[in-house]
């Protein structure tokens, strides 16, 4: 008896190692465009990983599921916000699926530590969100493409805006990761009035800011610029409002309020300044296309998040057809990618020479559009053409 | 001034939410001679509840009051399926076997909550503030969750002190075999301490939602946090508990607060931060690790353990 | 810290079986990077790589934890202090491997030894107490360390140098020197559990007080045990911080230290090759189960309820006592279910499903234990 279970024992190890074998034989038997997706699918922040995951798959309806007439498929990975997990996802996308593209990445810190593979393999990759400082200036790579911004630039836009509302003395919180330390000195860099404090919150389990609130209670500034994307915005607003500081000190944010959180922040953010590149009611057909389908297909509104994945479904797309699917030509890739040769969201989209946009930046505000529906609305351009500070250290 | 008062009470409302969380865990632990790492999923698990419950009301005090009582029940039946068959078992079983648990109740809540999480929505008159000293306003809420805090603390005092049933927690926190010879039927003082441990917990994690969201693996740090505290408070003692999580609390607050500045004179502010975090943790574990080397029975240890 | 003695006392001396298996498996493990080419599947080989690594990790825990008795809750600590080690010397520049590991290892040992020194004061709950507190006080250090990413982590640009001797860049020669490795370190257990110095640590887990009435300086031994082992673990964070190319304070997070425990318990504590039977089951299991369902723990922290519950032995064990059939079960279990997570979509059948299966499963198992008892009175 024993010798036949035992040898059935190992039998099942063996099964157990088929999917491998069977995973592999599938992925050569079709010819197509392989697109590898890494965001957020779980945690707190899921919904936003969601909102680029619906952008990327309308744009991809939008294009009749196929780029230069082949077929696209788009493998999603979730990277549960860990930069550990995001860096196996992406090595198990370029090793296992053996991906023409890896697009994706909301965050920098997770972007930073996946970056290295996707690059050494000289496979192109797209990001969707996150634009470090690190890979726009002496680390820039013609394989590395932003399709959203670089980390800087809307909170330049907030420290110019600063500057234009006349305030003296700004107390500053954000995250203390890579896009936190971006974001900060993004600010510094055009804001001519002192930073009389910043705190730097633990990222991103730190979710009680009641030391920070009070901090600012105490240093009485005229006003308090944030940085919190995603779920930690909503707790900022509501904590900031709850301590009643929100009627005697304004907020100026970037990142922080977009469609998503907007659902759960409602009036905590009415009569507050943001910056962003993007708004729902930018005058352009092919935003006004996307919004609308968008808003058909999911019944939400999309955010920023969606908008720069669905950017990045087509500036990819454009790139395929101008190569004429020939994607072993990485050079050729590379030149159409940096034309950027489609119809963006935000109008006139141009690439620097360090790959990140150059575009404007805009004042927006919240708005209630109806009883129970809020939205953003661009007040005013802050920042025009911009190019990001980093991309004279580019070499390239 | 008035801003490290304010600190003071910023770091009281994290100590007391670990008193309540490490109030239940001491008991099992005293009592039962059980660590029981799936603490903290109870009290993840009753943030679920309240929120669920909160949403199906429309009233955040109806939705607590509902979650209590499925909380405990919670755990009353997780003790009887899964932890009953550990307590003669050694405790590297139990950390394992709890482990376990802590890994399926993070996929249970994932399954029937879905993996973006909850949030509990307040009252409106919880939204303000009270002027709690001449020139400080303190957020409500905040403020209730101390009150709610301090009175927990007021009733488990009362409670093992004062009554039968403290009386026979005590004693089976210094002599288990003992309280049995006695003729206490000690299996149902164990369940009924575990549902009030999980009433704890969970009480404690819909305090904790309206400020932190509730999301999946809400308890998982939070409960090595409260496995400090019981082992710097004494395992089985409940003073101890409530003031080894003070000392935590305000250590972390404080550490965080003041800290960055002090390092901001010569670091930049984000290495400051980092520094700054990373000091107040530390400082918590080598409390702890000062208090094992010289007392290792803890400050306040059951007598007779 | 009595704990691992009554049950795996009998599984210590692995019997014939277990030993032929574990060859095989580790000669399995040899032919990975072949496979690898014969399927056109360079992952493969990563996971096997990240597998043989940990497997380092877990043989060496298994020393103290299995041979020595010592429930060491902080083990992840060593894999962060040996990778940031090179981490740390490959930022300043320093790429010779000559420098990093050496220096990596010795470093290793010596926050070994400060840990040990003051934990092995403590007994029972408080140890696994303390070595918590001292491993979240490494991974706190990592966070703190903002000159080297903070809680970012930190990117290693150049894999170290062998000079021509190896080149570290070729993936099946860093799987090779990972496996020669792995190997080894079975051998030093090998032969450290049955020299002198082992049978005092083996009679130490059953009872100290003896081994020191007989004049043992058991507090010494227990001490260089645990060195040797935080030792061996910083070399598997050096492999590991070279094979990922990339440190951050996650991979010292005590939940890692937390997989460690079970994989040593998984595969069978105080068996020469249980730690690597852990460690391929539970990596495997997490790598195919998680490509099937997202929702993969809810079966498999039950199945780590049951090990613990009624087969305390581990897989090693099961194989001593002849108890496939509780493994078949296991396996059949997880088919089982995969089936019906593709059939049925409802959110909420699925996790009642899963309750009625592992129930049903632990009933069946404890069935089988009350069975063999009685027929072996």
């Amino acid at each position: 008896m024993r010798p036949a279970f035992q040898t059935l024992a190992l039998l099942s190890t063996a099964l157990m190692a088929f999917p491998f074998a069977a995973d592999d034989a599938a992925a050569q038997a079709a010819k197509k465009i392989k697109i590898g997706f890494v965001t957020t699918l779980s945690g707190p922040n899921a919904a936003y990983g969601r909102d680029m995951q619906n952008a990327f798959n309308l744009a991809l309806d939008h294009l009749g599921k196929k780029m230069g007439g082949v077929p696209v498929e788009v493998i999603y990975e979730d990277d549960e916000q860990k930069p550990e997990v995001g860096k196996q996802k992406t090595e198990k996308l370029l090793q296992r699926d053996k991906v023409d593209f890896v697009a994706g990445y909301i965050w920098s810190n997770v972007l930073l530590a996946s970056y290295k593979p996707v690059l050494d393999a000289q496979t192109f990759l797209i990001g969707t969100n996150a634009g470090p400082s690190q890979l726009a200036g002496e680390g820039c790579s013609p394989y590395f493409f932003a399709a959203s911004w670089q980390n800087d630039q809307n909170h330049m836009a907030v420290g110019e805006l600063l500057n234009q509302k006349g305030v003296k003395k700004l107390y500053m919180v954000a995250p203390n990761y890579a896009a936190g330390v971006d974001g900060t000195n993004g600010v510094k860099s055009l804001f001519k009035g002192q930073v009389i404090g910043q705190d730097m919150t633990k990222w991103p389990d730190q979710l009680d800011f009641s030391g920070e609130i009070s901090k600012i209670r105490a240093a009485k500034p005229e006003a308090v610029y944030v940085f919190f994307p995603g779920r930690a915005g909503v707790q900022f607003f509501q904590q900031y409002s709850q301590a009643g500081l929100k009627k005697d000190i304004p907020v100026y944010s970037a990142f922080t309020i977009d469609a998503v959180t907007l659902k759960l922040q409602k009036d905590l953010v009415l009569d507050t300044y943001l910056t962003s590149t993007w708004a729902t009611d930018l005058p352009y057909a092919a935003n006004q296309k996307f919004v609308a389908d968008y808003k058909k297909k999911y019944n939400e509104t999309p955010a920023f998040y969606g908008a720069q994945s669905y950017d990045a479904a087509n500036l990819i797309a454009s790139a395929v057809t101008a190569t004429k699917g020939n994607l072993k030509d990485k050079k050729a890739v590379g030149a159409a990618l940096k034309a950027a040769k489609f119809d963006s969201v935000r109008g006139p989209f141009k690439f620097g020479n360090n790959n990140f946009p150059i575009q404007n930046v805009y004042q927006q505000e919240a708005y209630k559009v109806s009883d129970t529906e809020y939205d953003l609305r661009t007040v005013s351009t802050v920042l025009t053409a911009h190019t990001d500070p980093h991309a004279a250290k580019c070499k390239m | 001034m008035l801003l490290i008062f304010e600190q003071f009470l910023n770091g009281l409302q994290i100590a007391l939410l670990l008193f309540l969380l490490a109030a239940g865990l001491t008991l099992v632990f005293g009592i039962m001679d059980m660590v029981n790492l799936a603490h903290g999923s109870l009290y993840m698990m009753g943030a679920y509840f309240a929120a669920v419950f909160t949403e199906w009301t429309g009233s955040f005090f109806l939705g607590a009051a509902l979650a209590l009582p499925a909380g405990a029940l919670l755990g009353i039946v997780t003790e009887i399926i899964a932890l009953r068959t550990l307590y003669t078992r050694d405790h590297l079983d139990q950390v394992l076997a709890t482990f376990g648990l802590i890994l399926f109740f993070n996929e249970l809540a994932r399954l029937m909550f879905g993996a973006g999480g909850m949030t509990i929505e307040t009252p409106n008159w919880l939204q303000g503030q009270i002027e709690i000293l001449p020139g400080l306003p303190y957020p409500s809420y905040r403020f209730l969750i101390i009150l709610v805090g301090l009175l927990c603390a007021a009733f488990l005092y009362v409670l093992v002190q004062r009554t039968r049933l403290g009386m026979l927690i005590r004693a089976g926190a210094s002599n288990r075999e003992m309280v049995g010879a006695l003729g206490i039927n000690i299996k149902q003082l164990f369940t009924l301490v575990f549902g009030l441990g999980s009433a704890l917990a969970a009480l404690a994690g819909l305090m904790a939602g309206p400020v932190t969201t509730v999301q999946i693996g809400m308890g998982d740090n939070i409960l090595i946090l409260a496995l400090v505290v019981i082992v710097i408070g004494g395992i089985g003692s409940l003073p101890g508990a409530f003031i080894a999580a003070l000392a935590i609390g305000i250590i972390d607050t404080m550490g965080r607060a003041f800290l960055p500045n002090m390092l901001g004179a010569f670091l930049s502010p984000s290495d400051a931060s980092t520094l700054a975090t990373a000091l107040s943790s530390m400082l918590i574990y080598i409390l702890m690790a000062a208090v094992l080397v010289l007392r290792p029975a803890g400050l306040f240890p059951a007598p007779g353990r | 810290m009595s704990s691992a003695s009554n049950s795996s006392a009998s599984t210590a001396t692995s019997s014939r079986l277990t030993f032929v298996v574990g060859l095989a498996l580790l000669g399995f493990l040899g032919l990975i990077p072949v496979l690898s080419v014969v399927f056109d599947d360079p992952f493969l080989l990563t996971l096997f790589t990240r597998i043989v690594i940990m497997a380092i990790a877990a043989v060496s825990l298994n020393l103290i934890l299995g041979y020595g008795g010592m429930v060491s809750f902080g083990h992840a600590a060593y894999i962060g202090v040996g990778g940031y080690t090179v981490g740390i010397l490959a930022f300043h520049g320093v790429h010779a491997a000559w420098i990093q590991w050496p220096l990596a290892v010795i470093i290793s040992g010596v926050v070994a030894a400060l840990i040990g020194l003051l934990s092995l004061r403590t007994k029972g709950i408080f140890f696994i107490m303390i070595t918590l507190a001292f491993s979240q006080l490494v991974y706190y250090l990592g966070n703190g360390a903002f000159a080297y990413g903070g809680d970012d982590g930190l990117n290693i640009m150049t894999r170290s140098d062998f000079g021509g001797l190896l080149n570290l860049d070729n993936r099946p020669t860093f799987y090779y020197l990972c496996w020669v490795i792995l190997l080894a370190s079975i051998y030093f257990v090998h032969r450290t559990v049955n020299s002198r110095f082992g049978m005092v640590l083996q009679g130490a887990r059953s009872n100290d007080r003896r081994m020191a009435t007989i004049g043992f300086p058991v507090h010494r031994y227990q001490l260089t045990a645990f060195v040797i082992a935080g030792m061996l673990c910083g070399l598997a964070g050096v492999l590991t911080a070279t094979f990922t190319g990339f440190i951050s304070p996650a991979m010292m997070h005590w939940s890692r230290s937390g997989d460690l425990i079970v994989m040593v318990v998984l595969g069978g504590m105080g068996s020469l090759f249980g730690p690597v039977f852990g460690t391929v089951a539970f990596l495997l299991l997490e790598e195919v189960l998680s490509s099937w369902t997202e929702y993969w723990k809810i079966v498999f922290g039950p199945i780590l309820i049951l090990v613990v519950l009624f087969a305390r032995g581990g897989i090693d064990g099961a194989m001593v006592r002849g108890q496939a059939c509780t493994l078949l079960a296991g396996c059949a279990a997880f088919f089982l279910l995969y089936g019906i997570h593709t059939t049925y979509e409802d959110q909420w059948l699925i996790p009642t499903l899963i309750l009625v299966a592992a129930c049903a499963l632990a009933w069946f198992a404890k069935w089988e234990i009350q069975r063999r008892k009685n027929r072996h009175d």
